[in-house]
């Protein structure tokens, strides 16, 4: 999005820039208890020498919080077609995932990056530490860039990631998932999540998943099945709206 | 156009999950550890540091983000209605994944005051995302500059226990003119403070 402040701003634009001074600021929504995954989660066994063991500090949302990156075309690397990185098809269920980032009062998240990765099909990795003993495809990179469109809207076309083992118990299993990637409009509003399946029988048994401790926002981390953007012959539809805090209404309420 | 919705009427938000150990897939095409860009204004510096668990371990495995505003306190975001100018082509934002050792290291301007709440100046500092396997919700920091006089009078600083104050100044290396040290201790001793807002 074009900034609409220049470095040699015009007399009228010092004319706005003095009236909106005096406009108070007004920060971003603080996320209810229970939403976000506490640091110390010992099911989560790397979580118990990484995770502060101090209360974070309250602090007031001043610009540098109500600021971030922003990010235009000429910045993004790769596409949105995670089946056309390589020279053929990968293998495995190809998807078409799309949704919308909306802020919480339903308003779209406009122009903002949204990047994902994740597993090929037999649930392994194309990075150096993932030694999971399945095949890499050399049609699949697993990697994916965009800007939403005026509505919010985003869509990725990729194949269905499969599950893969981890270390941290016994048996331990990840579910199949997508890594997303929001900046949203601020630092604030800055979210890694993952997407995980409608009816998959590991998330039960997933510490990461089940960090988070409200069942509502466990639940909003699933994708729906969706036939309306199911490709006769080619692809399954799968939605998945992504929600971010959105801006308080006053700036009384901004307050540590 | 419809009414904003009652607090009760609010959509819930997405929960953060962990980066994870595979980020790199995602995020290399992005890493942005020079934010310099021709013909920037003000002193260019370049910070550098390492991740450090409970043990003092190195993290090799982490992500470090940064976003500052320019040399004259200025953000490149539309909500900035300070009246200063901007680099073009700067963007504040930094990506950097540590090392094998622990480390990252950013080369950038050193940010001028931005005004805080209040309206009066805030000392000068850059804002820092860590996002790392093993933590499901990111880690949110400011890093100072030890050798900068504002930050007596900083508002967010003073919110922060004297005693654990030290955590956030980047100091200047003596061996190497222009570059500023500021380590993350996650846990234990020496803890870094983290932020909530
Ligand atoms: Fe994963």
């Amino acid at each position: 999005m074009p900034n609409p402040q220049s470095p040699v701003a015009s007399d009228q634009s010092r004319l706005v820039a003095a009236s909106l001074r005096r406009v108070p600021l007004c920060g971003y929504r603080k996320p209810a208890p229970g939403i976000h995954p506490p640091h110390l989660h010992p099911d989560y066994l790397a979580s118990l020498k990484r995770a502060p063991a101090q209360p974070l500090v309250p602090i007031p949302q001043t610009l540098s919080e109500i600021t971030g990156p922003c990010f235009q075309p000429h910045h993004l690397r790769i596409g949105a077609d995670l089946t056309g990185q390589g020279k053929g098809a990968p293998l495995g269920q190809k998807m078409l995932l799309t949704g919308r980032v909306l802020d919480e009062d339903g308003k779209p998240v406009r122009h903002t990056l949204v990047e994902i990765w994740q597993a090929n099909a037999a649930g392994r990795y194309r990075h150096l530490v993932d030694q999971h003993a399945a095949p890499i495809d050399p049609n699949f990179v697993g990697k994916g860039q965009l800007l939403t469109d005026d509505e919010g809207r985003y869509q990725f076309k990729t194949i269905k990631p499969g599950a893969y083992p981890w270390r941290n118990h016994p048996n331990a299993w990840r579910p199949p998932h997508i890594h997303f990637s929001l900046f949203g409009p601020a630092f604030s509003t800055r979210l890694v999540t993952q997407m995980y399946f409608p009816g998959d029988p590991l998330l039960p048994f997933d510490p990461i998943f089940n960090g988070i401790r409200d069942e509502a926002a466990r639940q909003r981390l699933i994708a729906q099945f969706d036939w309306q953007t199911t490709v006769p012959e080619e692809a399954l539809g799968f939605r998945f709206d992504i929600v971010l805090r959105g801006r308080l209404e006053t700036p009384m309420e901004n307050r540590p | 156009m419809r009414k904003a919705p009652a607090a009760a009427e609010l959509l819930g938000i997405a929960a953060s999950q962990t980066v994870g150990p595979f980020f790199q897939i995602g995020f290399e095409d992005l890493y942005q550890t020079d934010l310099t860009v021709p013909g920037l204004a003000g002193t260019v510096i370049t910070i550098s540091g390492k991740i450090l668990d409970a043990d003092q371990l190195p993290v090799p495995d982490a992500l470090v983000e940064i976003w500052q505003a320019n040399s004259f306190g200025k953000y490149a975001h539309p909500d900035d209605y300070q009246d200063k100018p901007l680099d073009p082509e700067f963007t504040g934002f930094g990506r950097c994944p540590t090392n094998a050792e622990g480390a990252f290291q950013f080369r950038t301007v050193k940010p001028g005051a931005v005004a805080s709440s209040s309206g009066a100046p805030q000392a000068p500092h850059i804002n820092v995302s860590i996002f790392m396997r093993g933590l499901l919700d990111r880690l949110v920091t400011r890093i100072y500059f030890s050798d900068d006089e504002r930050n007596s009078a900083d508002e967010v600083l003073n919110l922060v226990d004297p005693a654990r104050r030290s955590t956030l100044l980047a100091r200047p290396d003596a061996l190497y003119p222009g570059t500023y040290r500021w380590d993350a201790i996650l846990q234990g001793a020496q803890e870094t403070v983290f932020f909530d807002f």
